[in-house]
């Protein structure tokens, strides 16, 4: 009984949270293009989204003739799934967290990596050339940066210690770990931002998807709801990425000066969901922001500059750690 | 992607793809066919004539004061510029005067029109690699020109202000005022447009090196504007041949020696400099006088060949009126920049990636109206 | 050596294309360019030579100063003016002349060009500027100029 309570609200928790994500983003760019967002339905727009995903459910869902029927039909579901699936071990506040393994990390990166199943699915059985050239692109690009993605947060658990994500916030009541280890954890940072955005195929890296190259993609040939479940898959992946950050950069729940229980009155899940907030602000600034890399590009920044500055950090913070040179409060 | 076998000899593994008619980055429509293996382009083959509106075949019926408005629909973002080539190219088989004031007045309205025209190019260039916010900024400008053009023409796109003869009314007493602020508020943003994308490092590695066009080869294809003096080609017909008040102001002929697309679009930004600083030098001092030189209610040149050049924002444009001494002209013909350029685009996308061709594209400048006339 | 100075210019040049946007972002509310069109229609102003419409101005007794001499019907490119004339006896002084019946003006193939409002002798017609012209039905879109019982004004011919 309590698990069908919870499957529930994990279910709101990710309608709502990809519904009013989708209305931020349009806002947010509309404020960098010098005009208003959506101001039309509801107050500043609110019920905007409601009334795009009311028309996305009643569009016709046709598929392609000699489209292979099963695997198209597969497809949305890969990425909702894990996205599911990564969003119930996140840690929302020192009571709210629905499952705590001891793998923590390595379960949220193992998940993420089964998302890109249904991006090459879905190209493959669309039967288009165009959908195919966007899933092969958006595959290698998946593969490649979860490297990156990987090693910079192996570098932080190298600080902690552990991999269970409780365990890690309880280590941040020292003091954030992104102040704890000063310059490796500062590029770790810096490195998990250029390699999740990247996870995520949004801009600058989002030629997959790219509206002025051939066709849209892999998800050309889907429509109405299918489509709506590769779209707010994309942003709740962007929630899971910055959530992730939070937690193992910029302390989860903890409040910054390390008053969390001095103030025990004001909810610890607010904290959590401002500092994500902040970092999808940070996403989107980079999207409205910054041209868009070819696909050589994108592998030349992975392979030549990402990764080995990348095993050079850890070996970094492993001797920083090693020496005792962290900075605890 | 299928062996194919043909009298064509097209190789295994390649495989043709449109680049259609409708399509979120073309500029225009414009059918490019393209032979690609895997990402790397072979052959580039653009299919021309879907907005072909029979443009010179009007000319024959209209009389010379008509065929004016036909030329602000072809390249419509130079459209002051486009006016201005067939009016003189009549003034010139009517060997009329023209007064100081008008030649001064049309050559600040060509100069706002070349400003419109590259920023809408700027922002139009930014949105194809993927930079999205660009488009708003340029048109945030833009507007400021727009709003000029509108209260002293009447019309923002299709001005249809220049008749042969002259201007068809006077400047507006608010003309000056507004250009002068436009020029104070546009030097403070042009800066930031380098800022934000000029300098970007990944825009950079987005245009160094990518389809470069030598000087021989532009010479042998014709081109002209932008993009001829982004390889090294000095060919500003504003400074070879000057007409209107050209000769009377001071400014750089920008060539670059690179001939890749980041020289074009450097040109282009250093372009707009230039034509700010000759917009200062001449809007203090506009002469007195007439705005039109009075003519008969109908025109008949006598019989001959004219032929008048002038420099749009896209390159060089050809006005050829042929007339036999009556009311309509007999033959009338366009050299449009776009045309030329256009032929240079398979030679230089050949053995480039998909993501190049667009960025080539976006700074070869294309407007489709223009080479379909 | 080159990689690291590299990897610096790079990062500072992505950071200065950030800080413009984010400038733009911070000031917002006061850098907003659109207008919001349809409420604000009773602020909107458009400059006084904007070239909307064609119309022909009547004032208050109903004189209006159209001759029928059919300038601008020569002067128009592709025919979007028609003049149905006339030739009647006129009532002030009793002799046969060319009067207008119809001035027709075809909205949907005009142009803007301005060139029939620089050929009338007599400054009939002008620019209106009211600019929302869609209507659902085409033929509504050809319209009569002159007002149904109007006149010409005395003493516009000399």
């Amino acid at each position: 009984m309590e698990m069908v309570l919870i499957a529930v609200a994990y279910l709101l928790v990710f309608a709502v949270a990809g519904l009013y994500l989708v209305l931020l983003e349009r806002k947010v760019a509309a404020w960098f293009q010098l005009r208003l967002g959506p101001n039309r339905v509801g107050p500043f727009g609110l019920f905007q989204t409601m009334a795009d995903a009311l028309k996305l459910v009643s569009k016709e869902m046709y598929g392609t003739n000699r489209a292979d029927k099963f695997l198209y039909n597969l497809a949305p579901y890969f990425p909702i799934i894990t996205a599911l699936l990564a969003m119930a071990v996140l840690p929302f506040s020192a009571q709210f967290q629905a499952f705590d393994i001891n793998i923590g990390i390595f379960f949220l990166l193992a998940v993420s990596s089964v998302g890109v199943i249904g991006i090459l699915l879905g190209g493959w059985a669309s039967n288009n050339k165009y959908s195919l050239i966007g899933a092969m692109r958006s595959g290698l690009q998946v593969v490649s940066y979860e490297l990156s993605v990987g090693l910079s947060l192996l570098t932080m658990v190298v600080l902690t210690g552990s991999l269970q994500l409780s365990e890690i916030i309880e280590v941040q009541k020292n003091g954030w770990l992104i102040v704890q280890g000063h310059i490796p954890a500062i590029i770790a940072f810096v490195i998990f931002m250029i390699a999740g955005t990247a996870e995520t195929n949004r801009a600058p890296f989002d030629l997959v998807e790219a509206e002025s190259e051939l066709g849209a993609g892999f998800h050309t040939e889907y429509s109405g709801m299918k489509f709506a479940y590769f779209f707010l898959a994309e942003f709740i992946n962007m929630f899971i990425i910055s959530a992730i950050a939070v937690i193992v950069f910029f302390g989860g729940w903890l409040s910054p000066f390390g008053i969390t229980e001095e103030i025990s009155w004001f909810p610890s899940v607010l904290w959590f969901l401002g500092k994500v907030l902040i970092i999808v602000f940070l996403m989107m600034w980079f999207r409205w922001t910054f041209p868009r890399l070819r696909v050589d590009q994108l592998l030349n920044l992975e392979w030549k500059y990402l990764l080995p500055i990348n095993l050079f950090n850890l070996v970094f913070m492993a001797i920083v750690v090693w020496l005792g040179w962290v900075i605890t409060f | 992607m299928a062996e194919i076998e043909t009298e064509n000899k097209i190789k295994s593994e390649e495989y043709f793809v449109n680049m259609g008619p409708q399509h979120p980055a073309a500029h225009g429509v414009l059918r490019l066919i393209l032979t690609i293996d895997g990402e790397t382009i072979v052959n580039v083959d653009p299919d021309l004539g879907y907005i072909h509106r029979s443009i010179e075949k009007m000319c024959e019926r209209d009389s010379y004061q008509q065929i004016v408005h036909l030329t602000d629909r072809m390249d419509y973002l130079s459209s002051h510029i486009n006016n201005e080539a067939v009016c003189l190219a009549v003034e010139k088989g009517l060997q009329l005067e023209i007064p100081d004031r008008v030649k001064v007045i049309r050559t600040i309205l060509s100069e706002l029109t070349r400003l419109a025209s590259h920023q809408l190019w700027w922002g139009v260039m930014g949105m194809d690699v993927g930079a999205l916010t660009t488009y708003f900024y340029a048109f945030r400008d833009r507007e400021m020109i727009n709003d000029i053009f509108e209260e002293t023409c009447g019309a923002r796109l299709t001005m249809n202000y220049n008749i042969p003869g002259g201007l068809m009314y006077d400047i507006h007493p608010n003309f000056v005022k507004r250009v002068k602020e436009f020029v104070a508020h546009f030097k403070t943003k042009l800066p930031e447009y380098d800022r934000l994308l000029s300098g970007n490092i990944i825009f950079i590695n987005r245009t160094k090196g990518v389809g470069v066009l030598s000087r021989e080869d532009a010479i042998s294809f014709g081109v002209s504007g932008p993009v001829a003096r982004g390889s090294g080609f000095a060919s500003d017909v504003r400074k070879r041949h000057p007409y209107s008040a050209y000769d009377r102001v001071s400014f750089k002929e920008i060539v670059m020696n690179e001939g890749d697309t980041l020289a074009r679009y450097k040109v282009r930004i250093l372009e707009m400099w230039e034509s700010l600083s000759i917009i200062e030098q001449l809007i203090d001092n506009i002469p007195e006088g007439d705005h039109l030189v009075p003519t008969k209610a109908v025109i008949k040149l006598p019989k001959g060949e004219f032929y008048q050049r002038v420099e749009t924002a896209r390159g060089e444009l050809g006005v050829y009126i042929n007339s036999d001494g009556n009311k309509n002209p007999y033959r009338v013909k366009f050299r449009s920049p776009g045309f030329s350029n256009l032929s240079a685009l398979n030679h230089v996308a050949k053995g480039g990636k998909i993501g190049d061709l667009v960025s080539i594209m976006a700074s070869f400048d294309f407007v489709i109206p223009d080479i379909d006339r | 050596m080159s990689y690291f100075s590299d990897i610096y210019n790079g990062i500072k040049t992505l950071l200065t294309g950030m800080s413009v946007t984010g400038k733009y972002f911070i000031n917002a509310p006061r850098e907003i360019i659109t207008q919001e069109y349809p409420d604000n229609r009773d602020t909107l102003k458009m400059f006084e030579r904007f070239r909307g419409e064609v119309v022909m101005p009547h004032d208050k007794d109903n004189f209006h100063r159209c001759t029928g001499c059919q300038s601008c019907e020569l002067a128009c490119p592709n025919g979007s003016i028609e003049i149905i004339w006339d030739r009647q006896v006129d009532p002030d002084t009793g002799k046969k002349k060319k009067m207008i019946d119809k001035h027709i003006y075809h909205l949907s193939m005009c142009t803007m060009c301005g060139l029939c409002i620089e050929a009338c002798p007599t400054d009939a017609i002008v620019w209106a500027q009211n600019f929302e012209n869609s209507v659902y039905d085409r033929s509504s879109l050809t319209k009569v100029l002159n007002k149904p019982g109007s006149r010409l004004l005395p003493g516009v011919e000399d």
